[in-house]
């Protein structure tokens, strides 16, 4: 680990300030410093901001949900407000990681996780994202795990998050606190595609943090739910994963949600299933047909080829398990 | 000598160390407080071929708090010995820092020896290595390899060619990692020429051996201690370059140094189970009978050494089978060399033979399991020995009834539950009864106290535990009144904690050993004219709780303390051993019958054991608490042999992929269903005079294909790689 300055921040200000002077801000520790023991991140000045007044679900107007940005995921998945409305978003979280994780990390940290490629997590091999212009040792390497979406000549790593594939799918925005003042994002717009700039992960400027994720209202009744696929049954990654949530109202689905995780390079919400649901009548069918083009446009690599049918797959099955009809 | 009666030996005891580690009390290897240590990090190879070209250690020398860098460029000349005793296989072992070559991903080129153990490991990642990198070779696949060993009998080509039913099939597993919860570790120390080693290992007397070779020393000049393994699964039953390297850096020091590998590094310079090509041709007659079976299994080894495991065993006596041929090759890779991984050699071929006969089975709609039965041997074709247990059909007996097997529909794909196919398998387990000469000291206190102690290891199976029951009985003494002391060089020698032949070696010793301490206080007692016991013939004495007594006449008697006492004796002691005969006139194996139930995915492929069941035949069971963790584990890491565990090579440049915990899977408890374990009661004389088989090792044979068998009775689909993924199952 590579020596560095620690400040805990007592207010936002302070927090801002020091980051606005290059400090790296930290929450919960679980991915930050992990790679910083690994020497993937060497940051001169950590900011602790665990201690910020950002520690709050409140409900807002129509139905919305505003999650404080130092929420653990623990304490997310627990929420009754959260289970109640949002199935979807306590399951992505209570299958992520571990019992012990969940209790330290924070939200606004699970959403600025870093990729588990584990070319980027070993400092001897290359990799565009960790050392710009090294060259992407998974491309041609092994890439079992890797994304088939969003790809680049310079990164294929997959956002390891699944709560955020939970948020992509409801549409969440980001609400960010910085030097200039606040402004929000598109949860869409706010992950970053690698591009020819993978090292750039979050449309995130010098100093800025995210105060809270929000969800926007919904139509009600919503019935919502998680489904990760991974070779283990706990603490471990997706291969895929779909979060689904289906407003359906005399017999006729009249608004979907879906995204899918553990293949694109950023939560992929998969917009052509959402269009051919809406305005359907819930059927094995459907579901079938609508999954058909969960993986339109997928580009796989030597080993994660298997991923494309089983993505299509396991939105078929997610889609059947919250909308039902069996 | 009247027998004494059995009262420690197979009651469920619980760890007698299990409070020491529980509480954190346990001093594992590099856990030891030694006054003045200095701490020790090594740099790894980023390449896996070549020569290095230039070492910059400015930056680290010039870091606060890290006092010294080693590379082959300052290191003295070490000596290397040759070393027939510590397990190094035949070949050039590798010698740290005493040239420029680099002969694996991950081989240490550097060290650096710091204050702290953070700023040492700042240090290395500090130091700066440049190389002149060639193209290893790291992949097996395709190579035709090296012939390592040949056999036959019969004619197997001509069998096969005349054979009513033919299999031929070709298996590949996965390089494992062994993944003990301890790293290895090491304190060396220095007193002028004389070396004190505190080290992961489960052979002291093997690192003493190596020590010594290394830096052209006597044996007796290093003093190795481990009272303490946290799991090892074979990986520490040789001397790693990092043992060397503590001890070179101290001598340079002139003070202690502690030295532990990163999680990471433990996939680089401890070995692990080798990766295997399998072909496997049989033969048999529309009754299932086999005629022929033609095994051509390769592994992996490194190019400057000949890694061998017993891959050709069972294959030679598992099965009544006339003709048998097998070839077994190495590829020489530009790897680290491998190293007996739990059920070292027959975990691998038991995954190709007993998947193979699964297929038999199923191709003559004969059951698996009667299968088996009818392809029992009447004596071990290999020797023509008789064995001298071998209790398989009652094995499989047990299990068939104990897990339901009877209710099984044998169509594949035929049980369904919500979305999940639902199948069950079953395969043989197998694994030969090892003993080694061993040697023990007892000694009696005035007290009424006993310590015994052996330069054996516990890595975890319970060697403390299962030593001081035999011993309690042999002594007529409470489990409570005796202690048993192991891992220090300066006790008696002990073989390997591997094989399995810990207990059957070290437990006749301990038995011997502490019936010659009894005999002895008997001796005192019957030959005392103040003792009540005095006349009687010594074979007529029993000693209970702590008491001598005539057998028949339990008030005739008194205690150890009464007697030592009255004699004016602070203790008694005694030495004593085991050797196992040169030539032992049977064919000696443990067996397991092995009964798997799995849920498949159907759309997605995902395999999920649901129940597994195993029952033994492994002699006599001397800690069933114990034994139970022993299968336990030993399912566990079937299930991470059968489903998750992969080393991943990336054949460009030889890079260990997935060298962490979080990439390489292992199974969690989510991943663990119910699992049983039952062993037939008896033991078996005639191996060894404890009587027992050893289990550590066979818990894990057999596992893996009954799974593997179990996807197929639940899927239709046969997979012949390991580990069994999702994508194989789509």
């Amino acid at each position: 680990m590579y020596p560095f300055s620690y400040t805990r921040a007592s207010d936002l200000r302070t927090a801002l300030r020091a980051g606005a002077d290059g400090g790296r801000y930290v929450a919960g520790g679980t991915t930050l410093v992990d790679l910083m023991r690994e020497t993937v991140e060497r940051p001169g000045t950590l900011v602790d901001i665990s201690g910020l007044p950002l520690r709050e679900v409140t409900a807002t107007k129509g139905g919305g949900l505003r999650i404080g940005a130092l929420m653990r995921m623990a304490e997310i998945a627990a929420h009754p407000t959260v289970r109640a409305l949002y199935p979807v978003i306590s399951q992505a979280l209570e299958l992520s990681a571990s019992a012990q994780l969940r209790n330290m990390a924070t939200i606004g940290g699970n959403v600025m996780q870093r990729p588990r490629c584990t070319y980027f997590r070993d400092v001897t091999a290359a990799c565009n994202r960790r050392e710009p212009g090294t060259g992407c040792g998974a491309r041609e390497g092994f890439n079992r795990t890797h994304a088939i979406l969003g790809t680049s000549e310079q990164c294929v790593a997959t956002h390891p998050s699944d709560v955020a594939v939970a948020f992509a799918a409801l549409e969440a925005t980001v609400h960010l606190l910085g030097p200039a003042g606040e402004r929000t994002v598109a949860f869409a717009d706010f992950l970053l595609r690698p591009g020819s700039t993978p090292q750039r992960e979050q449309d995130l400027r010098p100093g800025e943090l995210i105060t809270a994720v929000e969800i926007p209202a919904q139509p009600r009744p919503l019935r919502s739910g998680y489904l990760k696929v991974r070779d283990r049954q706990s603490y471990e990654f997706a291969l895929t994963s779909a979060a689904v949530a289906l407003h359906v109202r005399a017999g006729v689905i009249r608004s979907a949600k879906v995204a899918a995780g553990g293949v694109g390079t950023v939560p992929w919400k998969l917009s052509a299933v959402e269009q051919r649901l809406i305005g359907a009548r819930p059927s094995e069918a459907l579901w079938a047909q609508a999954a058909e083009v969960a993986a339109e446009g997928a580009h796989p690599l030597a080993h994660n080829g298997f991923k494309v049918e089983l993505l299509k797959r396991t939105v078929e099955r997610q889609l059947r398990v919250v909308g039902g009809t069996r | 000598m009247s027998p004494q009666p059995q009262k420690a030996v197979g009651s469920p005891l619980s760890r007698v160390d299990g409070r020491l580690k529980v509480t954190g009390q346990a001093d594992y290897a590099v856990d030891h407080d030694v006054p003045g240590a200095v701490h020790a990090v090594v740099v790894d190879s980023s390449i896996a071929l070549g020569r290095i070209t230039g070492i910059d250690t400015s930056a680290a020398e010039s870091h606060p708090g890290v006092l010294k860098v080693i590379t082959h460029r300052n290191a003295p000349r070490l000596v290397y010995r040759d070393n027939p005793v510590s397990n190094n296989p035949r070949g050039r072992r590798l010698r740290v820092f005493q040239d420029d070559q680099i002969l694996f991903f991950g081989q240490p080129v550097a060290v650096v020896v710091a204050t702290t153990i953070e700023t040492a490991q700042h240090g290395a990642s500090l130091v700066d290595v440049s190389y002149e990198a060639r193209q290893p070779t790291t992949d097996l696949a395709g190579r035709p390899g090296d012939p390592l060993l040949n056999y036959a009998r019969g004619d197997t080509e001509a069998a096969l060619a005349s054979a009513a039913v033919r299999l031929d099939r070709e298996f590949h597993l996965a390089r494992n990692h062994h993944n003990p919860m301890e790293p290895h570790g090491t304190i060396a120390s220095w007193d002028g020429d004389k070396l004190t080693l505190w080290d992961k290992t489960q052979y002291v007397i093997g690192v003493q051996n190596e020590a010594a070779a290394v830096f052209g020393i006597p044996v007796e000049n290093v003093r190795v201690i481990s009272p303490f393994v946290g799991g090892a699964f074979g990986s520490a039953l040789r001397t790693w370059p990092h043992v060397a390297i503590a001890a070179l850096a101290a001598r340079e020091m002139g003070c202690p140094v502690k030295l532990a590998l990163s999680r990471r590094q433990m996939y680089f310079t401890v070995g692990y189970r080798p990766r295997y090509q399998y072909r496997l041709r049989l033969g048999a007659d529309r009754q299932g009978r086999l005629t022929a079976m033609a095994h051509e299994p390769t592994y992996e080894t490194s190019n400057h050494e000949t890694f061998w495991e017993a891959t050709l065993f069972l294959g030679q006596m598992l099965y009544n089978v006339p003709n048998v041929s097998q070839t077994l090759r190495t590829v020489s890779l530009d790897v680290n060399t491998p190293l007996w991984m739990r059920g070292p050699g027959f975990s691998s071929t038991s995954f190709c033979i007993e998947v193979a006969m699964d297929e038999l089975a199923h191709e003559l709609g004969i059951d698996p399991v009667e299968l088996r039965l009818r392809n029992e041997p009447t004596k071990d074709l290999s020797t023509g020995l008789p064995f001298s247990t071998r209790r398989l059909r009652e094995c499989f007996q047990t299990g068939a009834q104990e897990f339901g097997w009877g209710r099984r529909n044998p169509k594949p794909r035929s049980t369904r539950d919500g979305d999940w196919l639902v199948g069950t398998g079953v395969a043989t387990g197998c694994y030969d009864t090892r003993r080694a000469r061993a040697e023990a000291h007892a000694r009696l206190d005035a007290g009424g106290t006993a310590v015994v102690q052996s330069a054996a290891s516990d890595a975890g199976p319970g060697t403390y535990t299962s030593m001081t029951q035999v011993a309690a009985d042999a002594l007529g003494l409470a489990v409570r009144e005796v202690e048993f002391r192991l891992g220090d060089t300066t006790m008696p020698p002990a073989p390997p904690q591997g094989a399995s032949q810990l207990m059957a070696s070290v437990g006749s010793a301990v038995q011997d050993t502490c019936d010659k301490l009894r005999l002895q206080a008997i001796r005192l007692a019957v030959g005392d004219q103040r003792s009540p016991l005095h006349g009687v013939r010594p074979d007529d004495v029993v000693v209970i709780a702590g008491r001598l007594q005539v057998k028949d006449k339990p008030a005739r008697g008194e205690t150890y303390r009464q007697l030592l006492a009255r004699n004016n004796l602070t203790h008694l002691e005694a030495n004593g051993g085991y050797t196992p005969p040169a030539e032992t006139p049977y064919s000696m194996y443990g067996y397991s019958a092995v009964f798997a139930e799995v849920g498949v995915d159907a759309r997605l492929g995902l395999v999920r054991v649901r129940r597994m069941l195993s029952v033994y035949d492994a002699g006599r069971i001397i800690s069933p608490k114990l034994a139970d963790s022993q299968a336990l584990g030993g399912m566990i890491g079937g299930i991470g042999m059968a489903l998750l565990e992969h080393t991943v090579t990336d054949h460009r440049d030889g890079r260990i992929v997935n060298a962490n915990l979080a990439d390489y899977l292992v199974p969690v408890n989510a991943d663990i269903p119910e699992l049983r374990a039952i062993y037939l009661d008896g033991d078996d004389r005639k191996a060894d005079p404890i009587g027992v088989k050893g289990l550590g090792e066979l818990v894990k044979v057999g596992v893996a294909p009954a799974i593997a068998n179990a996807v197929f009775h639940a899927t239709g689909r046969r997979v012949h790689e390991l580990p069994i993924t999702a994508e194989a199952l789509l």
